[in-house]
């Protein structure tokens, strides 16, 4: 049993089914890296996990409770489980400092006084200590990605997950924020990535998900996945982005 | 100095030219216009009537203190409609069942008072309502006619807020809602600041429409002055109080209108 849990999950838009049955453990302090091309599902199946995207059958179980039912309220559960998103979404109206202050002032009821001792902190760690007053476009899209990870890191949740974080960034930018990613590894944040850093993903994830049309067509430890792939598609996709 | 590139010259070359003829073709449509319009046969009579100096004089202290009357029922009726017009944008966006009614009432409003002229609706609640017999003030006319405007106004406003609304990108209000932050806040925090700097301009341009449409509350009484130029008017048998009062609008909303277009370019140009 995992501490989120995702039992045959089924998410279409319209006519178009984009989930087909997807199941999956995520147990705290795993890293877990869902690979797969472009519409395999990826984004979606992230975005359903936070309950961005209502799902359509199944369930999904975080730490046993199903949180997936319909009519339920999501605040409490996205309060728990952060997310990044690929272009960032900082809002562009707020410093850096205020992004990452706005949600715990308003969930937690945290004073700005408060948070901003601790938030200084988490922006010095991420090399961003010189650039908290600033607004999202006098950022870097290396340095507003990180931003954004501080401020789903301010609500301290229990699960992160990061939809190709580096996907929309310049090759040199990519680093700094896969830095940023292996210093929540080692803190033992548990994590979810979709991902296209392949190399990334062999290095930190325990476990490897290659998603091919809604499915999760083979799952397994990184060696296993990216060294000797069983499935055909696993190969051509492989063959295809190394 | 540094040599000019060839490109450099060429440009300067067609400027110089671009002037040269821009300005020659300038001064040949004033010249027209000033030695042609003197030839028409009514032009004493207009010059007597509506560009007298003297009348000019004498009535231009007295259209400026009218005016004050404008402006204050601009000022008192600009943040009731800023207010209405936001409430009114919220309420469209509405999704809770619970709240359905408010939102129906918000449609049709902002349809009704944008089908409608506005002197239609100032003559309607202006003479409508103090026709009920109520007691001083409430049958007060600038109580009634800064009714009408707010109302007509505000649905103009809403329309617009809503439209800043909805041009803010979703991904806006997922990056909120994955925070955990309630719908509500997400509104009031992420949505609606940036939708309201979006429409700073658009709604520039309404408040200069309102500016001049105060004038119209002439209509069921208030002495402003539009009101006051037809008693000049009256008085002197000439219409240069008008063209006084039209010089006192014009200082106002010109500028008004030209800031709203610099506002409007700037944000253009910093979207692109």
């Amino acid at each position: 049993m995992g501490d989120l849990v995702l039992e045959n999950v089924q998410k279409a838009f319209g006519d178009n089914p984009v989930i087909r049955g997807i199941d999956l453990n995520v147990a705290r302090g795993e890293m877990i890296c869902l690979i797969g091309a472009s519409g395999s599902g990826k984004s979606t199946l992230l975005r359903c996990m936070n309950l961005l995207e209502p799902i359509d059958d199944g369930r999904i179980l975080l730490d046993g409770e199903d949180i997936s039912e319909p009519g339920r309220d999501p605040q409490p559960v996205r309060q728990r489980i952060g997310m990044v998103f690929q272009s960032y979404n900082l809002f562009p109206h707020m410093t850096a400092l205020e992004n990452a202050m706005l949600a715990p002032r308003r969930n937690l009821g945290k004073s700005k006084t408060e948070l901003r001792e601790p938030l200084a902190q988490m922006f010095e760690r991420f090399g961003l200590g010189d650039r908290m007053n600033h607004y999202p476009d006098q950022l870097s899209g290396g340095q507003q990605q990180r931003v954004a990870i501080i401020r789903a890191l301010a609500m301290q949740p229990e699960i992160m997950l990061f939809d190709e974080i580096t996907s929309a960034l310049d090759p040199e930018l990519v680093g700094e924020v896969l830095d940023v990613l292996r210093d929540l590894r080692a803190q033992g944040m548990t994590m979810v990535l979709a991902t296209h850093e392949m190399g990334f993903a062999r290095e930190l994830a325990d476990k490897v998900c290659f998603l091919d049309q809604g499915r999760i067509l083979e799952e397994g430890p990184p060696e296993q996945i990216f060294d000797t792939p069983k499935e055909e598609r696993t190969r051509a996709f492989l063959s295809r982005v190394l | 100095m540094p040599t000019q590139t060839r490109r450099q010259m060429f440009e300067a070359r067609q400027r110089r030219r671009a002037n040269t003829i821009a300005a020659a073709s300038t001064l040949a449509v004033f010249v027209a216009v000033i030695v042609l319009i003197p030839l028409t046969p009514g032009w004493e009579n207009v010059q007597r009537s509506f560009f007298n100096g003297a009348v000019f004089a004498k009535t231009f202290p007295g259209l400026l203190n009218a005016f004050v009357m404008d402006v204050a029922i601009f000022l008192w009726c600009a943040p009731l409609i800023a207010l209405l017009g936001l409430a009114v944008a919220i309420a469209r966006d509405l999704r809770s069942p619970a709240l359905y009614p408010l939102r129906l009432l918000a449609i049709a409003y902002t349809d009704i008072f944008r089908g409608l002229p506005v002197i239609l609706v100032i003559y309607l609640i202006g003479f409508g309502i103090p026709g009920l017999g109520l007691p001083r003030p409430w049958n007060s006319p600038y109580i009634w006619g800064s009714l009408a405007l707010i109302l007509v106004y505000a649905s103009y406003v809403a329309e617009v807020i809503r439209s800043g609304i909805e041009s803010i990108h979703d991904s806006q209000r997922n990056a909120a809602l994955s925070l955990g932050l309630s719908g509500s806040d997400t509104m009031r925090f992420v949505i609606l600041p940036q939708a309201i700097r979006r429409v700073v301009p658009a709604n520039m341009n309404l408040f200069v429409a309102l500016q001049k449409d105060v004038a119209l509350l002439s209509f069921i009484g208030p002495v402003e002055i539009f009101r006051q130029a037809g008693v000049y008017k009256s008085l002197m048998a000439n219409f240069t109080p008008y063209v006084g009062a039209a010089l006192i609008f014009l200082a106002l909303t010109i500028p008004a209108t030209r800031y709203a277009d610099y506002l409007m370019n700037k944000q253009a140009s910093a979207r692109s």
